[in-house]
């Protein structure tokens, strides 16, 4: 790790770059992409290009900038916490501003569950900065040395006869104190954090708590008009014609625009899907101009999607071998041949959507030659590259105002909804806000992938699995930049399925061929969702077959303890993720008599770098299910802070739990037959259960993700739990659909 | 012209009859603590009380709702106090964007049923979707908002 320079930004430039009025020491940082370092700073003020931002006024108050987004994550919240703890900050002075999409930020790309991963030393750095400067103040004015001082709870003390400078009153010295050197920062220990590793609230609650957090929607300029999109019913389907007058009538309507679908250049951006546009007075009148819009349909290719009949086939190619991914290892055929017992199954998990409770949304203002926009996105700096190449605009002159997302999931990393404002607003020289109905957002996603999967494996004598090929399918996210990419992508098998975490000696991996013909995305853990479901679902089948407890069976299957190194600073070790499979079921009270009809069922899994382990306990009674219990264990190393990593754990049970009861989008002649929560449900308050979330304590350790890995071990886990209730396979989700909810 | 009685303060707009208030009281009045999620009465992220009564407002005409009451999170009650308090010692919020709905919701069931049971939440809350799944959290809280409140009458 590398930090070349901190710099600090005069007043003027500050003010200039950010429009924020401030004073006192402005430190700013650079982050390469992903890379934990800091590059050196350009000395021309005007390009400066920080990531990062503390701001501490002659009040003593403290702005941060987070420049990731906040979607429910709580990352404003954990970013800031990191700097005030190095900072030894009262956190009743700190505040958080929410960066513009700018590549000066580096990667501002929320998604991956990286933020704190590759944020917090960069951030725990900006603090300790800015605390040496403070000392380095104070040391002066008391003409003594820097080691005789200490920062504390936003004074620095003199150790010789505990005389207080509070930091407001250092501002002005300590903005002319020489930036120290990248060498000399001294990180907190462990022991000493303050508010890393503890529970601190949303900076954010009374906003959330009193209406006025603003999400995309909320904005609101003077005379903005208010724009709903009709779009063809099949993905990439396009207009033929349009009778208009229905619409017009609607009072408050103002005008109604076909607009064309944008097509991204291959490999990057989103493009817009285009349609018919309605410009309206307020939203609802958009919505009813909308509805009252009769359009004529050209269908285009996607028009032969049926669910039903693409699930059959891609069942039926599964029968077959595939393309052989490296990663495979041993002799499979072999395996099979002097194995005990055989066995095979193939599991299904549908097309799903995000549907966050915000719908998609943006506010655009196109000016000529510059445009700004206000939407609640997960990647602004692909909205902001974006709406430059599409509408030939330099890139400086869009700005990209990053508001809160109402839920993102990964449905807000993609940038279609901000496009269609920018070209609306063009058309009709003004400010417009784009909202999505709920409809529009199930019948028009980037949907995640369905999956299918077909598993074989073999048992030796001593009820040992000796073999296991494993068949997947699914339409790859890749389809979605590239056309035609028929195949799964090296990042995709590498969720799950080809660094399967069992310890087996001869293990396949093939993959076939699955064409797109809806526009596929990721969601909230991705393709760990199907590697998930799969691996672990068929692990307990093969325990079953052993007569073997599911608990000691995982385990052993782990293997011996060991460490994979791979190419990533976070290796994978085995005995991480047998601790928190023990530490689960021990919570569980696995093996402890139950009551009749009900049953217990474990899922583990390794993603985002984390390690996570759920035990689930359902009930069956009259043929349905209710869960009743579900134990989560995560080992994430260094944990921010808990209660919000707790948070995010009981939110991914739930959200596993849609997965499992009821998600399912399908399509029938191309279009999407499901459009808002009365026909894609979503788990409710009645059907939650206990949820009982355990931390692993590894301070240690660099941390890891933990807003997606909590989810993909839900559905296995339950529908291990269903067997052991009832005896009953589920080997295709949702439950819903089997009758058993 | 059309006079709405919100949280106590009067607004004269210009909308039509059949406008559901959702849009009247984010668009015209801009009021956007009440927030739009599904148009049709199944997520609850509108919720509003009229008349004491909760209402999702994503549903209701403003015809209906003139000369009555409507609370909306923007207000404030004995029990929406005891409910953000209580919000806040829990930290229930990931995303908020549901937040405001779900606090309107139990207010309601507080406004009627002063010590709910787990299942009177239930039957309450279900009407309202987390999709970050804040659930076990908000049920919690009510039952804090309940222990709040009779600490603060002793």
């Amino acid at each position: 790790m590398i930090m070349t320079k901190i710099q600090n930004l005069s007043r003027r430039n500050f003010v200039k770059v950010f429009g924020l009025a401030t004073g006192g020491i402005i430190l700013g940082c650079n982050v390469s992409g992903d890379k934990k370092e800091f590059v050196p700073s350009s000395s021309d003020k005007n390009s400066f290009s920080p990531n990062l931002f503390v701001n501490i006024n002659k009040n003593g108050k403290i702005t941060l900038i987070a420049s990731r987004s906040e979607m429910g994550q709580g990352i404003r919240t954990s970013l800031a916490s990191a700097i005030a703890d190095e900072l030894e900050a009262d956190w009743d002075y700190i505040s958080v501003e929410q960066a513009v999409g700018h590549e000066k930020y580096g990667n501002q790309n929320t998604d991956g569950s990286r933020s704190v991963r590759t944020m917090l030393e960069p951030m725990r750095k900006m603090g300790a900065t800015v605390k040496m400067m403070l000392i380095s103040a104070a040391s002066k004015r008391w003409g003594i040395s820097s080691n005789e001082c200490v920062a504390e709870n936003h004074y620095i003390r003199n150790t010789k006869n505990n005389e207080k400078i509070f930091f407001g009153d250092l501002v002005e010295e300590a903005s002319k104190v020489k930036i120290p050197d990248t060498e000399n920062i001294k990180l907190k220990e462990i022991k000493d954090f303050k508010y890393i590793g503890k529970n601190l609230k949303s900076i954010d609650l009374k906003d959330f708590t009193n209406g006025t957090a603003i999400y995309g929607m909320d904005k609101k300029i003077p005379n903005m008009k208010f724009a709903a999109i009709a779009r063809c019913p099949v993905t990439f389907g396009s207009v033929k014609s349009i009778n208009k007058s229905d619409a017009k009538n609607i009072k408050g309507v103002d005008k109604i625009i076909q607009i064309d679908r944008l097509v991204p250049p291959t490999g990057k951006f989103f493009g817009m899907l285009g349609g018919v546009a309605v410009i309206a007075n307020n939203t609802w009148a958009a919505f009813q101009g909308k509805l009252n819009l009769d359009i004529k349909w050209d269908l285009g290719d996607n028009k032969s999607y049926n669910t039903d009949s693409y699930n059959q086939k891609i069942k039926k190619r599964l029968q077959k071998n595939g393309k052989l991914v490296p990663g495979s290892r041993g002799n499979v055929a072999t395996a099979f041949k002097e194995s005990k017992d055989i066995i095979e199954a193939t599991y299904h998990v549908p097309h799903l959507v995000h549907a966050p409770m915000e719908v998609p949304n943006a506010t655009a203002w196109f000016k000529g030659d510059s445009c700004e926009v206000w939407a609640p996105v997960q990647d602004p700096q692909t909205v902001r590259s974006e709406i430059a190449h599409f509408f030939n605009l330099a890139l400086e002159n869009v700005t990209v105002n990053v508001t809160f997302l109402g839920g993102g999931f990964g449905r807000k990393s993609k940038s279609d909804f901000v496009v269609e404002a920018v070209a609306l607003s063009k058309e009709i020289n003004g400010p417009v806000q784009v909202v999505w109905t709920r409809e529009d957002d199930i019948k028009h996603s980037f949907y995640h992938s369905t999956s299918t999967q077909y598993l074989k494996g073999s048992l030796d004598k001593e009820g040992q699995v000796s073999g296991w090929l494993h068949r997947a399918a699914f339409p790859s996210i890749v389809s979605s930049f590239k056309p035609l990419s028929d195949y799964a992508s090296g990042f995709e098998l590498g969720q799950g399925f080809i660094n399967n975490p069992y310890q087996i000696e001869n293990f396949r991996f093939e993959n076939a061929k699955a064409e797109a013909y809806v526009r596929i995305g990721w969601m909230r853990s991705v393709i760990h969702i199907h590697s998930g479901f799969g691996i672990n679902s068929f692990v307990d089948e093969l325990a079953a077959k052993a007569n073997k407890d599911p608990l000691e069976f995982h385990l052993e299957l782990l293997g011996i303890d060991r460490v994979i190194q791979g190419k990533s600073e976070h290796p994978f070790n085995s005995k991480r993720l047998k601790n928190v499979l023990k530490i689960a079921a021990k919570k569980s009270g696995w093996g402890k008599k139950l009551p009749e009809g009900h049953g217990l069922g474990l899922a583990i899994h390794y993603s985002f770098y984390s390690y996570v382990a759920t035990i689930v306990e359902v009930s069956a009674k009259n043929k349905k299910i209710k869960i009743e219990n579900i134990w989560t264990a995560i080992d994430c190393g260094l944990v921010l802070n808990k209660d919000n990593v707790k948070n995010q754990l009981e939110g991914a049970a739930v959200f596993g739990m849609s997965i499992a009861l009821f998600g399912k989008i399908t399509a029938k002649d191309g279009a999407i037959e499901q459009g808002n929560f009365d026909d894609y449900l979503m788990t409710r308050m009645k059907d939650t259960p206990n949820i009982d979330i355990t931390i692993i304590d590894n301070m240690e350790t660099a941390p890891s993700g933990v807003g997606e890995p909590g989810v993909p071990v839900i559905a296995p886990a339950i529908c291990n739990a269903i067997f052991s209730a009832t005896g009953q396979r589920v080997r295709t989700l949702p439950l819903i659909d089997l009758g058993l909810i | 012209m059309k006079s709405l009685s919100i949280n106590g303060k009067n607004f004269s707009i210009e909308a039509q009859n059949e406008m559901p208030l959702l849009w009247a009281i984010r668009d015209i009045i801009g009021l956007t603590g009440t927030k739009f999620g599904c148009g049709l009465s199944q997520c609850g992220a509108c919720s509003v009380l009229i008349n004491g009564n909760l209402m999702k407002s994503c549903s209701i005409p403003i015809s209906y709702v003139e000369g009555k009451e409507i609370f909306t999170i923007e207000g404030s009650s004995k029990n929406l106090e005891f409910l953000r308090e209580a919000w806040h010692q829990g930290n229930v919020p990931q995303c908020g964007f549901c937040q405001s709905g779900q606090l309107i919701a139990a207010t309601a069931l507080l406004d009627k049923i002063e010590k709910p049971t787990n299942e009177d939440i239930d039957n309450a809350m279900s009407g309202n979707i987390c999709r970050c799944g804040t659930y076990t959290r908000i049920k919690k809280a009510i039952h804090k908002a309940v222990e709040l409140k009779m600490n603060d009458n002793d």
